[in-house]
């Protein structure tokens, strides 16, 4: 059996399976919905940070402009949700190209001019002289789309194609160009590829995944505010659960959000404080004896982690 | 008098400049398909300073460099190593995380598309690491990621290669084996510019060196011609105070 077939078979399918079987058994769909979105993003950061080296620290403002092209199409075009989706993705897209000269810095410098665009996408679209465009800090109200069945299978959709994604990353030669790239840039143009292209491509994709789940986040909710679009929580938990899980892989960030976003939901909720301390914890140990994540356990002894 | 062949490579008048501090100051030179070209000269001379310009790190701020009579002068990199040249760095530059293997199928990837694929299992054997190509690139010792350097940089098929600095930190049973190596790529046609502090392995491989100080050539013949020229005598023992 082909590598890139075992590991649809090993780590896409039953994520894929539960996320859509869920429902029908458990009825705390936003929850699910919830953990859908996390699963998206942690691999939408693990396209960029982990095959290709930046740390997106501003990755929300893709998911964002993903939430407000959708609403503003619905809003201002009377747009059905699919057209709406696509102008979200679009919207992502066009905040990636213009964040492209981005790419030029990197570690520490990258990741603090990322969120620092992140915050000012923010505060364009919060800012109250544009609440006719925008609805400004009054946030938006999309109740004519309402379709919480079609959004949340829709999130399931674009989840398993991102998974299949990295699927394709973790096994082919674009995937490996990627990575030559993370570990050393002047030697991956010397070994012919492309360099900015390569990265410009992957910049994008994780920009398109990102827009795309914050357009379906923003048609299952159908109500929210610019700070919870904007919130820069979803940035650092998909960061850390695609940390946690293991970069570069397709298990590790399903490892990490199923872990970690669990624990959140059994304790974050109902005891803060005791989360914060155990998140804490946890986040240290991991950085110092485990830092390429949980799935390298297994990679060192040979395992052929999907 | 004869007529020369093409050169492969011609450099005339190159100019780099770092602020005020001219670290290449009109070199000319050129390259014939398979000879090798020693590049020699004292501490700050120029030498890898010319091959990052001729591989595309930096930008010449004048003059020209032709490969086979095309202008590459600016061109980027990965271009640069699509027309056929590529080199080894002075300090090893491995993909860390990607085993041995990996790093040179990466370059096998993107190689001239013209002719032959190159074999990666036959370039690792040929520089002694098939033995690690399951290992994490990071786990070799400095002198088999020297090798990987140059394995990778085989892996593109490339006209031209230019070599930083390969021979530092290798044992003389090494020294020889590298050497011939490098002797049987120009015998296969390959230019080599090879850039190097130990005299005796330029000795060993080079048919022909140029002297570079200050970011000038100050000479150009066989390395036996070179020793006794005045000029490089001067620039690296320093000149006689005496006279």
């Amino acid at each position: 059996m082909p590598r890139s077939l075992r590991h649809l078979l090993l780590a896409v399918l039953p994520v894929t399976l539960a996320a859509s079987l869920l429902p029908a058994v458990y009825s705390n769909q936003l929850l699910l919905f919830n953990f859908v979105v996390f699963l998206t993003l942690a691999q939408g950061v693990n396209v960029i940070y982990g095959f290709t080296g930046y740390l997106p620290f501003g990755y929300v403002g893709f998911f964002g402009a993903g939430a407000y092209g959708f609403s503003l199409c619905v809003i201002h075009l009377h747009a059905a949700p699919p057209l709406a989706l696509a102008a979200g993705s679009l919207a992502a897209i066009l905040l990636g190209l213009l964040l492209t000269p981005l790419l030029r810095l990197s570690g520490a410098y990258f990741a603090i001019a990322n969120l620092a665009a992140s915050l000012a996408l923010y505060q364009v679209i919060s800012n109250p002289n544009l609440t006719d465009i925008t609805k400004g800090p009054y946030g938006i109200t999309l109740s004519g789309v309402y379709q919480p069945a079609l959004s949340y299978g829709t999130a399931v959709a674009i989840m398993t194609a991102t998974l299949a994604l990295t699927v394709f990353l973790r096994n082919s030669n674009f995937g490996l160009s990627l990575q030559a790239i993370r570990e050393d840039a002047v030697s991956a143009a010397m070994a012919g590829i492309d360099v900015v292209r390569a990265r410009t491509t992957a910049w994008l994709l994780s920009a398109l995944i990102a827009g795309l789940i914050g357009a379906d986040f923003a048609w299952y909710v159908s109500v929210f505010y610019p700070d919870t679009v904007f919130s820069p929580e979803f940035s650092i938990f998909a960061i850390v659960f695609a940390l946690f899980g293991g970069v570069a892989t397709v298990s590790g960030p399903v490892l990490g959000v199923l872990l970690l976003y669990g624990i959140y939901n059994v304790i974050g909720i109902s005891t803060p404080q005791y989360f914060q301390l155990i998140y804490g914890l946890l986040i240290m140990l991991l950085v110092l004896f485990l830092p390429n994540g949980v799935v390298s356990l297994m990679r060192k002894r040979g395992i052929d982690v999907p | 008098m004869s007529p020369e062949p093409a050169p492969l490579l011609r450099v005339a008048g190159l100019v780099k400049r770092f602020g005020a501090f001219r670290a290449l100051d009109g070199v000319s030179f050129h390259v014939q398909p398979g000879e090798i070209l020693g590049l020699v000269g004292p501490n700050g001379s120029g030498k890898t300073t010319c091959i990052n310009v001729v591989t595309g790190l930096y930008a010449p701020d004048g003059g020209e460099v032709l490969f086979e009579g095309a202008p590459i002068g600016g061109l980027a990199s990965h271009r640069i190593v699509h027309r056929g040249i590529n080199r080894t760095f002075q300090v090893p530059k491995p993909f860390l995380t990607l085993t041995v293997r990996e790093n040179v199928v990466v370059a096998a990837n993107h190689a001239r598309r013209d002719g032959a694929a190159v074999g990666v299992d036959e370039v690792l054997a040929s520089l002694g690491l098939e033995a690690h190509a399951a290992k994490p690139a990071a786990e070799l010792n400095s002198v088999q990621q020297k090798m990987l350097d140059l394995a990778r940089a085989l892996a593109t098929r490339p006209r031209l290669l230019c070599v930083d600095e390969l021979a530092a930190g290798l044992n003389p049973g090494e020294l020889d084996r590298i050497a011939e190596r490098l002797r049987a790529l120009a015998r296969s046609g390959m230019a080599l510019l090879v850039v190097e502090h130990l005299m005796g392995f330029i000795d060993q491989v080079t048919d022909r060196v140029i002297v570079l100080n200050s970011g000038k050539e100050i000479f150009e013949g066989t390395l036996a011609a070179a020793v006794q020229d005045k000029r490089v005598v001067e620039v690296f023992l320093g000149a006689d105070d005496g006279s």
